[in-house]
């Protein structure tokens, strides 16, 4: 069977309303597993940070967890956990989400954790100083203290963009993070985490009118406030071809990344779908072009990849965003060798264009893929949520596989033309040795 | 604002539990001796494959070789087939969604993917192939073999590895679990034929575990694995790993890392089993103690002393042996402090008693986040798939949440003083000597050794 002849449209009801608040809520009920999944995406991430305040998203995603009004610190995870359920929050480039999968019967109770800590976080000194040091040793566990720590991730933008909300480090340098007060974090709070900046998605085993009651009961106290303006973060194209070096002292071996500026993910959807399947007809899997060419044929890498979006799901970030490909390379292939065999399948892509028959194969596992993630409770919920908050339509993620089933083959090379060699930027990891 | 108190009138309370799906599992066993398990369950126009294949190294002198050849050999087993070549093989599985995923660890193979529904009996044909007719081509294998060194040094990089690793080596001696890293040198001498002869002798439906899981028909499904895999056959069974040696108490082993930031803590020692009537009393212990984030070591070194972003403790299942598990990462500076607090709390937790708010937490937190993890269907064909591929009946997930539910506050306690307490546990740290040997000096003895890690910083 293809792509094509399965039924790939997720097909859960959405409903939606507004309070007066301004909060937007999302229910997707679905009531064949006991479970629900609460979350809340607040209009607030790394490329909204200020100069001299870089790692403040992520630091004040966990400041949110430190208590709030009616919630002492630890409570709020001992609530969720102590009624059977999971919980965790994220930073990324244009949200910070937090959320919940839990037993049914454990609705309400989420509901009350999460309405109070949008009306009033614990924000005092103890609590932001003891959250430093902890983000701290995240950045060290998976930054400092290990190679590869930064790549691309942290270095590629700096070579791949211009503004300050594009290139900075969203992990935050120590001197940031250490400077940051009390104040920093309050105002951060009042203009951020306005219930009119935030999307409230519910999914699982509800029921529409009960839970939109419960949820007037809780949030409709949390008073308004403006919404802040989204913020731009669009870029000119870039004008010519970048290139920079770094030197990893923990790396055993070398590796190379590269960014192409891709489509709009949000203003020209339709042509940004050719490009996220091509992205998947090079990189995914054993079958996929770079890795029959760089591992299988070549012998020019040992691990390489692809994807759309900063942290590889390209259906939750805005304008400007990139395809990158990174590759693992051994230390005797130079990066020019990789990077000629790179921009020659791209240029493949781009001039002889793609077989029917492939494209079908890489949409079946790339649907494959999509449900796959969907087949969770937490996950739908957090796949409808980022597509109300990014794209104002949370019907879109159900929608996504049956989409990207429909992309031409004629889509895919019109993407592939935009991914030359004059407009990438290209990041070099060395060893020390 | 001033601390918060928990008013617990505010906090909605429970609702009533509403039922758990009971998982419908059709088990069967085939001529060949390959069990099989199929599961339809609603959820997204999918199907889950795990195949499960023993794999233990048969002694422990034959430990470092077979690990080696394993590691190549889950590569090499996709590289083709007497009737496709590994692009073909590729090409295949991708038109049905899937790709096969081949890893190992000191217990078995184990080859796993996804797939849309009208696949399975194309998948299962491919498949097949690969389990009866590999060729394990001579220049594809020189190449996979040069990238598994590469991906050796890689890994080797990585302090958490470097310390799972150390630990291992510590805790098992001459067991076969000690090596869990193969040798580079020894990757090098692989040869085809020697693959060829391991995948003979141990790629073997008896023994072996099938098991599918989602949006299937049972007798179909069952029909298609019959018509596909009748022909994987084999002389003999699997090999299980045999009985873990008994460790006595050993020092702290410091494996220096010079110019590390970070100090990577690791404590393990034995555990009850599945099938050990103690497990569910020690599994709730080991949630109080630092399972979960509400947890006794998270609320200490991370929450009230800010040394690590991720403490946590676990309790793993080996073929041969269950374990108690410790992992912190913690600043260098503080490397000695949250050894004390990560020693101090197991030490409490061994002599005083767990509270009954603490034990309530920790039992509905299992039994609730056990529905979560088998909510999907690659969740539950993972969980089935390690069950019955230990010899245990699907119905032993229903009678360990039956047996949590019932564990007293003393049965908790006895199974801590058991298996939790400090002495009890093997220590391995992997930092910087020259910033943590004193620290570490002061509590107790310590014998330092290099790391053998290329890569550290000079």
């Amino acid at each position: 069977m293809t792509a094509a002849g399965a039924d790939l449209t997720l097909r859960h009801p959405v409903e939606r309303f507004t309070l007066d608040n301004g909060l937007r809520v999302v229910l997707a009920p679905d009531r064949s597993v006991p479970v629900v999944a609460v979350s809340v995406f607040y209009d607030v991430g790394m490329r909204s940070e200020p100069q001299g305040r870089t790692g403040f998203a992520h630091l004040f995603e966990h400041v949110m967890f430190q208590g709030s009004a009616h919630v002492p610190k630890m409570e709020h995870a001992r609530l969720v956990q102590a009624a059977g359920g999971t919980f965790n929050g994220s930073t990324h480039q244009d949200y910070t989400n937090y959320f919940e999968a839990l037993p049914a019967e454990a609705l309400e109770r989420a509901l009350f954790l999460e309405a109070d800590r949008m009306a009033s976080p614990a924000i005092t000194e103890e609590n932001l100083r003891n959250q430093i040091d902890v983000v701290k040793e995240e950045i060290r566990v998976n930054v400092l203290n290990r190679p590869y720590g930064a790549f691309p991730w942290l270095q590629l933008p700096e070579v791949a963009f211009e503004s300050f909300a594009n290139t900075h480090d969203g992990y935050g340098s120590f001197v940031d993070l250490e400077s940051s007060t009390v104040d920093d974090a309050q105002d951060f709070f009042d203009r951020y985490y306005a219930p009119a900046n935030a999307v409230l998605c519910l999914g699982g085993d509800l029921d529409v009118a009960e839970t939109e009651a419960l949820v007037r009961r809780w949030f409709d106290a949390v008073p308004h406030r403006a919404a802040p303006p989204t913020p731009y973060t669009g870029e000119a194209s870039p004008t010519g071809p970048r290139h920079a070096v770094v030197v990893d002292d923990l790396a055993p071996a070398p590796a190379v990344a590269i960014g192409w500026r891709v489509p709009d993910p949000v203003g020209d959807l339709e042509t940004y779908l050719g490009t996220v399947l091509l992205s998947e007809l090079l990189s995914e899997g054993d079958a996929s072009r770079l890795e029959l060419r760089l591992v299988h044929q070549d012998h020019l890498a040992v691990a390489q990849a692809s994807y759309v979006g900063l942290f590889g799901d390209p259906f939750d970030v805005r304008d400007a965003t990139l395809l990158t490909t990174q590759v693992h390379h051994p230390a005797d292939v130079t990066p020019e060798r990789v990077l000629a065999a790179v921009h020659e399948e791209v240029e493949k892509v781009a001039q002889d264009g793609v077989p029917a028959e492939e494209l079908t194969r890489v949409q079946a596992r790339t649907s494959a893929q999509l449900l796959r993630g969907a087949d969770s409770v937490l996950g739908r919920t957090l796949g409808f949520a980022s597509a109300e908050l990014v794209h104002g339509r949370a019907e879109l993620s159900g929608e996504l596989a049956a989409r990207l089933a429909a992309v031409t083959p004629e889509a895919v090379q019109q993407a592939a033309r935009g991914l030359t060699r004059d407009s990438a930027a290209v990041l070099e990891l060395r060893t020390r040795s | 604002m001033s601390a918060p108190v928990l008013d617990l009138s505010l906090v909605p309370p429970l609702g009533d539990p509403r039922p758990q799906p009971v998982p419908e599992v059709h088990l069967s066993t085939l001529p060949s001796g390959l069990r099989l398990a199929v599961v339809p369950r609603p959820g997204v126009p999918l199907v889950e494959l795990r195949l499960r294949i023993p794999f233990a190294a048969p002694s422990a002198r034959a430990a470092a070789v077979h690990v080696a050849r394993t590691s190549v050999l889950t590569g090499a087993v996709l590289l083709g087939t007497k009737a496709h070549d590994q692009v073909q093989v590729a090409q295949l599985l991708q038109a049905e969604g899937a790709e096969l995923s081949v890893s190992a660890d000191p217990d078995r193979l184990l080859l796993g993917t996804t797939m849309l529904p009208a696949g399975l009996p194309a998948v299962l044909g491919v498949l097949a192939e690969l389990l009866v007719r590999p060729t394990y081509p001579t220049d594809q294998v020189a190449a996979e073999r040069a990238r598994v060194t590469e991906r050796i040094g890689i890994a080797r990089s990585q302090p958490g590895v470097v310390a799972r690793t150390a630990l291992a080596t510590r805790r098992y001696g001459q067991h076969p679990y000690a090596v869990q890293m193969p040798e580079p040198g020894l990757v090098e001498q692989v040869t085809p034929a020697a693959l060829r002869t391991l995948h003979r002798q141990r790629v073997l439906p008896a023994g072996s575990t099938l098991v599918l899981v989602g949006d299937l028909d049972p007798a179909a499904a069952a029909d298609a694995v019959a018509a596909a895999l009748g022909d994987w056959v084999g002389e003999g069974t699997g090999v299980e790993a045999g009985p873990l040696p008994t460790v006595g108490p050993q020092p702290l082993q410091l494996v220096d890392r010079p110019g590390a930031v970070q100090s990577n803590i690791r404590l393990g020692g034995p555990a009850p089993g599945r099938l050990d009537p103690e497990l569910p009393a020690v599994r709730l212990a080991n949630m109080v103690y630092g399972g979960y984030f509400s947890s006794r070591l998270v609320e200490n070194i991370r929450e009230r002393r800010g040394y690590t972003y991720s403490p946590r403790s676990a309790v793993d299942h080996l073929g041969a042996g269950s374990s108690f598990l410790v992992d912190a990462d913690v600043a260098t500076g503080v490397t000695g402090p949250a050894l004390l607090e990560t020693t101090y709390e197991l030490g409490r937790i061994a002599l005083l008693p767990v509270t009954d708010a603490e034990l309530e937490g920790a039992r509905r937190y299992v039994l609730g986040t056990m529905a979560l993890a088998t909510a999907t269907h690659a969740g539950l064909a993972s969980t089935l798939s390690a069950l019955i591929g230990h010899g245990l009946p699907p119905e032993w997930l229903a009678e360990h949440q039956a047996a949590l539910a019932t564990v007293t506050l003393d049965e908790v306690s006895a199974a801590a003083r058991r298996w939790l307490h400090p002495a009890g546990l093997t220590t391995v740290v992997v930092g910087d000597a020259s910033e943590v040997e004193d620290q570490l000096r002061a509590l107790g003895p310590v014998e330092t050794v290099p790391s053998t890690t290329p890569g550290s910083p000079a």
